[in-house]
């Protein structure tokens, strides 16, 4: 068999492609499949964690949009999952519209009232910007809770399944299907934005706004068009929140909940997509761990109890983000990178 | 080399203060079609400043500017860069975070039309447009050969191969006028011959006037077709550079005496 001594693109459409040849294809496709038969077999509190996962997926990859490409710091975006979730909610519930036809229109209800939010980043930047947003989480939270007559206020409110002939999304093995493909269309939505005209933008917008603005990049615009689609994200991700938990209400979306995002964002790496949704699985599967690990511990020193072991995760997660700014503030898509690297170069060191 | 006398760029008495300071006062210009003007004065004597207000990040508070005809005072510098006027910078201010390639890419900005929704679909008119603006950059690669690092990352790169690159992504630009503020700071004597080739295979190729700040009189009198010299925001000679060597003016204030 003859050795090609490296992988060499020879066009610029397989240069720029996402899977660069028929191997990757392949891998991804059936890890695809694989992941496709998880219904089968799959016990529904599992299939009920990969839903879970999925909506933070979606999530993140929104500020990783916002925060990881553009650099605008966003402390709202559970709030803003709170307005796609009650979008469906009243949309569907007050209106009778179909619950599928609220998929896109919570993406963009939450994308406008996103914009809203980030207009301060015309003129604010980092810490700032992080307070005019985190006014974000408050008011929007404080809003659903007073707006009673249309939802619930603290009582919450009941979201029906999206159901569609004999399937309904409220059996956790179809809602993961739901959520399967819409996460996989979301990465690459997300993928794709930042390897387009509009992804470069907002990363020269990051790396140096002054020069972004002299090379003819409208600030003002693609600032807010970065909140509008990392809000698009998030209105999508309350979407699905709706249909896993049917029962939505305005203290399911707090502010940790939003410090959590940014926080996996950064586990994963900024500013790349892989990166983002590598955190948002690796904290939530962490979380998994801490719970599972404090239930336990709860039976092993009863004295003092489950609840001190549940406080105990939190503690474990701002200690996950220190260690990764301060050991691998590129996060764990950059360790990947190093790991693709040294089994491509294996047996030499470089 | 046929010379054009139509201008391209005229500058109209601008006057630029910050505070108490005055960067430029009453300062005119002109900027013919097929020429490479030299921006040279002392330390602080508003050649930046100058340029600045060309690319429309300071506003002077007098005067008028017109490319082509055009006034282009109180234009937002994203409109400006719309016209076709590009530049590098003193300090070098690229896209940290990007490859080299991705950073002449994203100069290609106001020449590429798809919006994120072509974007986020990727097949079709996004994927067609990112191969078309592709090759014209890649043709930038070569002109400036730098396609060994095209896939590196800039803030990585040492110092005289991301003045190439900032060269590079000004070309990007497809720009009807080049602004170059000291694009040879810093550089050792081989490096700034190549920069000067560079410029010249610029000027060459790409048809463009040029506006150029650079402290070596070498360069500046080797390459330039016409000098403008400034003192304390005021121009105190222009012509070609023999004149100017020769302009008692310009050797005082370089050299102080009476």
């Amino acid at each position: 068999m003859a050795m090609i001594p490296g992988d060499f693109s020879q066009s610029y459409e397989r240069d720029i492609a996402i899977f660069r040849t028929k191997t990757q294809w392949v891998v991804m496709v059936i890890g695809l499949a694989i992941m496709l038969t998880f219904p089968l077999f799959m016990s529904n509190y599992w299939l009920s964690l990969f839903n879970f996962i999925f909506v933070t997926v979606i999530a993140v990859l929104g500020l990783h949009l916002v925060t990881g490409l553009c650099g605008q710091i966003s402390l709202g975006q559970s709030a803003l999952m709170c307005v796609g979730a009650y979008t469906v909610g009243v949309l569907s519930v007050k209106f009778g519209i179909s619950v599928w036809a609220c998929l896109p229109l919570a993406g963009l209800v939450t994308g406008l009232i996103g914009m809203i939010f980030g207009a301060p980043a015309l003129r604010v930047k980092e810490f700032y910007l992080a307070m005019s947003t985190l006014a974000a989480q408050f008011i929007i939270v404080w809003v659903v809770s007073h707006l009673e007559e249309w939802t619930g206020g603290q009582l919450g409110m009941y979201v029906p399944p999206a159901t569609i002939g004999g399937f309904s999304s409220a059996s956790p093995s179809n809602l993961f299907y739901i959520g399967f493909i819409l996460t996989i269309v979301m990465i690459a939505v997300a993928k794709n934005i930042q390897r387009t005209r509009v992804g470069r933008a907002f990363i020269a917008i990051r790396d140096n706004d002054i020069a972004a603005e002299v090379m003819g990049i409208n600030l003002f615009r693609y600032k807010l068009l970065a909140f509008f689609i990392g809000c698009f994200f998030a209105g999508i991700a309350g979407w699905m929140w709706a249909m896993y938990l049917q029962n939505i209400n305005p203290s399911q979306f707090t502010l940790k909940e939003s410090l959590w995002m940014l926080g996996m964002v950064i586990v994963g790496g900024m500013g790349s997509t892989t990166g983002a949704v590598m955190g948002a699985v690796f904290v939530r599967g962490l979380d998994m761990i801490a719970d599972y690990a404090s239930a336990w511990a709860g039976t092993v020193f009863p004295t003092i109890g489950e609840q001190a072991f549940t406080a105990f995760s939190l503690i474990i997660f701002g200690l996950v983000i220190v260690i990764f700014l301060i050991y691998e503030p590129r996060g764990l898509y950059h360790r990947w990178e190093l790991f693709k690297a040294s089994y491509r170069l294996h047996p030499y060191a470089y | 080399m046929e010379k054009s006398d139509n201008v391209k760029l005229k500058i109209e008495n601008i006057s630029l203060r910050f505070g108490g300071v005055q960067a430029l006062s009453g300062v005119s210009l002109d900027l013919r079609e097929r020429e490479i003007l030299g921006v040279i004065g002392p330390n602080g004597a508003g050649k930046t400043s100058l340029i600045n207000s060309i690319s429309g990040f300071y506003r002077p508070q007098e005067g008028d500017i017109y490319f082509e005809g055009k006034k282009i005072t109180r234009l937002a510098p994203d409109k400006i860069a719309e016209l076709g006027i590009s530049r590098t910078f003193q300090q070098i201010e690229l896209y940290t975070g990007l490859t080299a390639l991705d950073n002449l890419m994203a100069a290609r900005h106001v020449r590429m039309h798809t919006n994120f929704l072509d974007g986020a679909i990727f097949l079709g008119r996004a994927q067609r447009e990112e191969v078309q603006h592709r090759r014209v950059v890649e043709d930038i690669i070569d002109l400036l050969e730098i396609e060994g690092i095209r896939k590196k990352v800039v803030g990585a790169l040492p110092y005289g191969q991301r003045k190439r690159v900032e060269l590079g992504r000004a070309l990007a630009l497809e720009p009807k006028l080049l602004l170059l503020d000291e694009p040879m700071a810093g550089m050792n004597a081989e490096e700034k011959e190549d920069m000067a080739r560079f410029i010249l295979d610029v000027y060459d190729e790409k048809n463009i006037p040029i506006i150029l700040i650079e402290h070596d009189m070498g360069v500046v009198m080797d390459i330039c077709d016409r000098l403008v010299v400034l003192e304390f925001g005021r121009k105190i000679a222009e012509g070609t550079p023999d004149e100017i060597k020769m302009n008692q003016q310009v050797v005082k204030a370089y050299l102080g005496g009476d």
